[in-house]
């Protein structure tokens, strides 16, 4: 199973465009790039789920360790892309309250 | 590796199942199976299989994890995967041998206004689980865990 991680510079965000399926397997992988980021410094974080068509607790717990991470380094994670489904689970898990959740990347940057 | 087939059951029911070692690169196969299943019957709604999709990953992830706390990470224990689509309703099995765990022990998790909301990274498994479904059951023994997951095709007027 196969998970792709790109990361452009836009308008003093780090937009990380995440494609794939997002689970137990997949998840260590996007963890890792994330913490990466935030260590170089990059704490204003967009990221977008257009691309991933699967997404499962253990990929919300990445993205929940990311916020809380981006947070305490005095950035943000905004969150953007979000299928019909995905944006359900983060009703459902109340998580759509604890992040900031924009339609799409443009809407993501401008409101930061 | 998958074994699929129909067998048992009273018709109109049909009963597919799926064995997969209790690994997490089987996952995806998993779910792939049974939402291809769900879509077999027209009137399940794509956000119901979505819903089930979901559902059923956490309960295998649930399982393989269960095994390799066992400490054998080239097990070659397997999972069962039992999807049981009848008239009104497809209902899923997920059988493993990982020992049991007590669903009443998990810690709750703080408000979702509560900053330390996100301290909690795990723990979000079982309630979506339980909330995509319409009816979760959770039976453990000392030999393994069974998940019996239940979605109706039409929620609302269905569910109890």
């Amino acid at each position: 199973m196969d998970l792709s991680v790109q990361v452009l510079d836009r308008d003093g965000w780090s937009v990380v465009l995440v494609g794939g399926e997002i689970d137990i397997t997949t998840a260590p992988m996007l963890r890792e790039r994330l913490i990466q980021l935030l260590g170089e410094g990059k704490s204003r974080l967009v990221i977008d789920l257009g691309g991933v068509g699967f997404l499962d607790s253990t990929g919300l717990g990445v993205l929940v360790g990311a916020a809380r991470r981006a947070r305490t380094a005095g950035g943000d994670v905004v969150l953007s892309g979000l299928a019909d489904h995905m944006l359900k689970v983060f009703a459902i898990t109340g998580l759509d309250q604890a992040f900031v959740i924009a339609g799409t990347i443009d809407e993501a940057v401008a409101g930061g | 590796v998958a074994e699929a087939g129909s067998g048992g059951g009273q018709a109109p029911s049909q009963v597919v199942e799926l064995e997969i070692p209790a690994r997490s690169d089987y996952l995806d196969l998993a779910r792939m199976v049974v939402a291809t299943a769900a879509s077999l019957e027209p009137s399940f709604a794509d956000d119901r299989i979505a819903d089930l999709r979901l559902a059923v990953s956490e309960a295998c992830t649930n399982a393989i994890e269960a095994h390799a706390h066992l400490g054998h990470p080239d097990t070659t224990d397997r999972i069962v995967i039992r999807c049981d689509l009848a008239e009104d309703r497809i209902e899923v099995e997920v059988v493993d041998k990982g020992g049991g765990f007590d669903p009443g022990d998990l810690d709750s998790l703080p408000a979702v206004e509560d900053p330390a909301r996100l301290d909690y990274e795990r723990g979000l498994g079982i309630g979506l689980m339980r909330t995509l479904t319409d009816e979760t059951e959770f039976s453990t023994s000392a030999e393994g865990t069974k998940v019996r997951l239940v979605v109706y095709h039409t929620s609302a007027a269905h569910r109890p």
